[in-house]
């Protein structure tokens, strides 16, 4: 208990930090962004969150119910590459597919060949630089955060009710109405959530395609207007904002219990046949193609291009890869150990108000992290880290042992809270699915058999929630490993990883000479998605 | 935060034993900390703060290594440098910080972040209006903000204001109002033109718009060759980069569709020009090596670089320019001084906010 009330103080100390920031700007701004920006940007965010919601939702839902509750050919294989988009970028997506939708590009040149058109004046396309470009690209690389949650509790929990429901005679589209969906709504609230913060958070994507968003009007107040203390209140505002909006969701879903006792195993799926069969091909493949293969092919041919112009990789971005991937593993670490801590608290703090609601307090206060947007996040963090620098200055002089320089602030030790903070919640998020799938009956037969309280979490929630924890473990090492504005500005000197390589190319416009680091971070991203793969297609085999 | 006097003597006796152990782990921390970033105190190193392209002052900084044997350790900020230089406060390891613009080099200094220097050196060789008079900030390139049109366009000269003529109606290209590119030009037009005049300008700027104002300046040259448009605004030395780009690569063959015209303001003649530049940072713990790095900048060696890696103006009279940029014709400076533009910058990102010219 008193770890995750740590815990959420650290994750909190950022937004009081904003908080103080915001106290300091004027309120002359408001009137301008009211009759300027405001309404415009409201709308764009709006639109964009609502079209990306809907379209993870239903890629996310549609193929995890298509992979669990049908047989067809390559089954097996798409139940893991449907993940593989998580491996990809919003920013390299956004540029991939500028370059694959350009006029000059090889989609168009394909389809003026095809149409017989020489000039690409000939045939001019909608641009990919839109709102709906937007949509459509921040859709199909963040499905499968609502394909993980959704997939996860169709194999653990929908077996026994939906073949009920098939034997009374229910229509297969009735089962996925009426049993499937609302069984999965816990586990589709929690992808959603999460596929919409990234969203709102987004500036990668959205500044590049031209999309004007509120993230992107705090933005243009601080970095073009030098007004902090403006830009941190917009931030704020937002904040409030998404909470309210978490806080609703939650609310309509209370009252309802979402446990089983029964044992876990997944369902006989329904062989399809004929035509059908191949539909389903067609249809569970799309996704992976468009979030993955294209982008990744032509990542892949660039990257072999520049290759060829230079004669080799450089040590520098081998380096940067080494960086990488050993900081998000401990990033990763300890960003589920403590997501552990805080699901656990909330729950017991629920219990013990009896299932109240608005008392999953530490759950909350962790999460704020993953509604700031990067930046602001890493600028909120500048204060309290500098504060720990002067408290540790404070200790080593009184203990005659003074430090001259600042250990914190600006250290390997920045980057890690940015990214514990940035992704707790993510971690909380799946973790507390994964609890409230584990009936509290289970919990009382163990500390009626004479186990503590932490002895039961050892030895009964832990075993439990091994796939909960790999999808927290797999989603925070791909973010992190993802993470570029907050490791741009906290990074200590010399230290570079795969992403601000990438920036680094891409700063000077020439995104094409960051294909290889590009490639390189979707490489390291594949890793666990394989390893998860794997663990989840060994536990849908055998008996559970 | 305040120190030891809330503390009786006896009582800090005691603490200060029993914090010996926990100043041992932070010592250790310290160690780990250090031997991440490479700061171990090295007399001959230097820290530089940058929010320039990594890939161009890279081999200008090995070649000062070389020169001097002075290691430069370097991080690569994109937004937030001044926060993060703030927040560091006076134990920060910034030595020197380097930005484009002259907006952002002013706000450095507004922000008490750097401090002033004296060096012949850099007086030298850095016109007047180019630092700032207590010495706080230098200039260490230039660049002009020029059109790009299509390589078998007729068009000969252009002003800045005659881009809002309706002929070009859906064929003009440009990145984000809101970039500091963009912003300063406006400024500058706000100063000759008036903050009217200059709405107008980009209200009918923003009716000629072939597609949303994002991307980057190269996407300019990119675009008139997909067709998207016929003419743009950029920066001149993306058209040096590639146009000077390996046979056939992608970039070659958007640098090869393009030709660049110097446009000029009506009243001065004279074409818009931005600056990259660097200042000391304000508790640079290695003064004497961040002096040394700047003067090394406005250097023949370094300077020349600068033209012909980057394709900037040097800012040091007597370098020579790329020949590629020669060929785009002889650049009038307008005469107005860059502090006059930095004055309109948020006036000029509110127009743009007003006219909606990024929606």
């Amino acid at each position: 208990m008193m770890a995750a009330i740590v815990i959420a103080a650290i994750v909190f100390s950022p937004v009081a930090s904003l908080f103080t920031t915001a106290l300091e700007g004027g309120l002359e701004h408001w009137s301008h962004l009211w009759e300027t920006v405001l309404p415009v940007a409201s709308w764009n965010t709006l639109l964009l969150l609502l079209g990306v919601g809907v379209l993870v939702t239903c890629l996310g839902t549609g193929a995890a119910w298509l992979v669990t509750a049908y047989e067809f050919p390559t089954r097996k294989y798409l139940g893991w590459a449907l993940l593989l988009p998580l491996a990809v970028p919003t920013y390299i997506i956004a540029f991939a597919y500028l370059d694959l939708w350009h006029p000059l590009g090889p989609l168009q040149g394909f389809l003026r060949f095809v149409l017989d058109i020489d000039s690409p004046r000939g045939l001019r396309l909608p641009d990919i630089r839109s709102l709906p470009g937007a949509i459509f690209l921040l859709g199909f690389v963040l499905y499968p955060y609502v394909y993980l949650s959704t997939r996860l509790m169709f194999l653990t929990q929908a077996a026994g009710m939906v073949e009920a429901a098939r034997i009374l005679g229910e229509s297969p589209f009735g089962v996925v109405l009426r049993v499937a969906l609302p069984l999965a709504r816990p586990a589709i609230a929690v992808g959603v959530s999460l596929a919409l913060l990234e969203t709102l958070n987004d500036i990668g994507a959205s500044e590049f395609l031209g999309v004007q968003t509120l993230t992107v009007a705090v933005y243009t107040t601080w970095v073009t207007r030098s007004d902090l203390g403006a830009a941190a209140q917009i931030a704020l505002t937002m904040l409030l904002i998404v909470v309210f909006l978490i806080q609703v969701e939650k609310k309509a879903r209370r009252r309802q219990r979402y446990s089983t006792i029964q044992r876990m195993r997944p369902m006989a799926a329904y062989v399809l046949k004929g035509w059908k069969k191949w539909l389903a091909v067609i249809l569970g493949w799309i996704p992976v193609v468009i979030g993955f293969v294209l982008p990744a092919s032509y990542l892949l041919v660039e990257a072999i291009k520049r290759i060829d112009q230079a004669g080799q990789v450089s040590d520098q971005i081998l380096k940067a890869a080494f960086n990488t991937l050993w900081i998000a593993v401990v990033a990763t670490l300890i960003t589920v150990i403590a997501g552990l801590v805080v699901a656990w608290a909330t729950r017991r703090v629920r219990e013990s108000f009896q299932g109240n609601g608005s008392v999953g307090w530490p759950a909350k206060l962790a999460s704020l992290g993953y509604a700031i947007p990067g930046t602001v996040l890493a600028i909120g963090l500048l204060v309290p880290l500098r504060l720990v620098d002067n408290a540790i200055d404070w200790i080593t002089t009184l203990a005659d042992r003074p430090v001259t320089q600042l250990l914190v602030l600006g250290s390997i030790w920045s980057l890690l809270a940015a990214y514990v903070i940035r992704f707790l919640a993510i971690s909380v998020g799946s973790i507390e699915a994964g609890l409230s799938r584990i009936s509290p009956s289970i919990e009382q037969a163990s500390r009626l058999l004479g186990y503590t309280g932490s002895q039961t979490l050892w030895r009964v929630h832990l075993p439990l929630l091994r796939p909960a924890l790999a999808s927290a473990a797999l989603l925070v090492f791909v973010d992190t490993m993802k993470e570029l504005p907050a490791t741009l500005l906290l990074r200590p000197l010399n230290f570079e990883t795969l992403a601000t390589w990438l920036y680094a190319e891409a700063s000077r416009g020439t995104y094409e000479e960051g294909a290889i680091a590009a490639l390189l971070i979707v490489v390291v991203g594949l890793l666990p998605v394989i390893l998860l793969a794997g663990a989840q297609s060994r536990r849908s085999k055998g008996p559970y | 935060m305040k120190k030891s006097e809330h503390f009786e003597a006896g009582s800090k006796e005691k603490i200060q034993k029993g914090l010996k152990g926990t100043g041992k782990v932070l010592v250790a921390m310290a160690l780990t900390a250090m031997s991440f970033a490479g700061l171990a105190a090295d007399a001959k190193e230097v820290n530089l703060y940058t929010t320039r392209e990594p890939k161009l002052i890279l081999p200008i900084l090995e070649k000062f290594t070389d020169n001097t044997g002075i290691k430069v350790n370097t991080v690569f900020v994109k937004d937030g440098l001044i926060e993060r230089v703030k927040a560091e406060g006076d134990k920060s390891p910034a030595d020197v910080l380097m930005t484009v613009d002259i907006g952002n080099l002013l706000d450095l200094v507004e922000n008490g972040v750097t401090q002033p220097i004296k060096s012949e050196v850099l007086n030298n060789a850095i016109p007047a209006n180019l630092r700032g008079a207590d010495g706080n900030w230098y200039t260490l390139s230039v660049r002009d903000r020029v059109v790009y049109v299509d390589k078998d366009s007729d068009i000969q000269s252009i002003t800045y204001e005659e881009l809002a003529d309706p002929k070009f109606k859906g064929k003009f290209c440009i990145r984000s109002g809101q970039h500091p590119y963009n912003t300063a030009l406006l400024a500058s037009m706000i100063a000759h033109n008036g903050e009217e005049a200059t709405e107008q300008w980009l209200k009918a700027v923003k009716g000629n718009l072939a597609r949303k104002a994002t991307g980057g300046d190269r996407d300019v040259a990119r675009d008139i060759l997909g067709g998207i448009c016929d003419i743009g605004l950029a920066n001149a030395y993306y058209a040096g980069q590639m146009k000077t780009a390996p046979e056939g690569s992608d970039a070659r063959k958007w640098g090869d569709a393009i030709k660049v015209i110097r446009p000029t303001f009506q009243k001065t003649g004279g074409t818009f020009v931005n600056i990259s530049g660097a200042a000391v940072a304000k508790s640079a713990p290695n003064l004497d090596a961040a002096v040394k790095l700047l003067e090394y900048l406005v250097s023949d060696e370094a300077q020349s670089m600068y033209a012909n890696a980057n394709f900037e103006y040097p800012v040091k009279k007597g370098v020579k320019v790329n020949p590629v940029i020669e060929s785009f014709g002889e650049l009038v400076i307008d005469p107005l001084p860059l502090t006059e533009v930095a004055k309109n910058r948020k006036l000029a990102s509110q127009l743009v906010d007003k006219v909606g010219f990024n929606d």
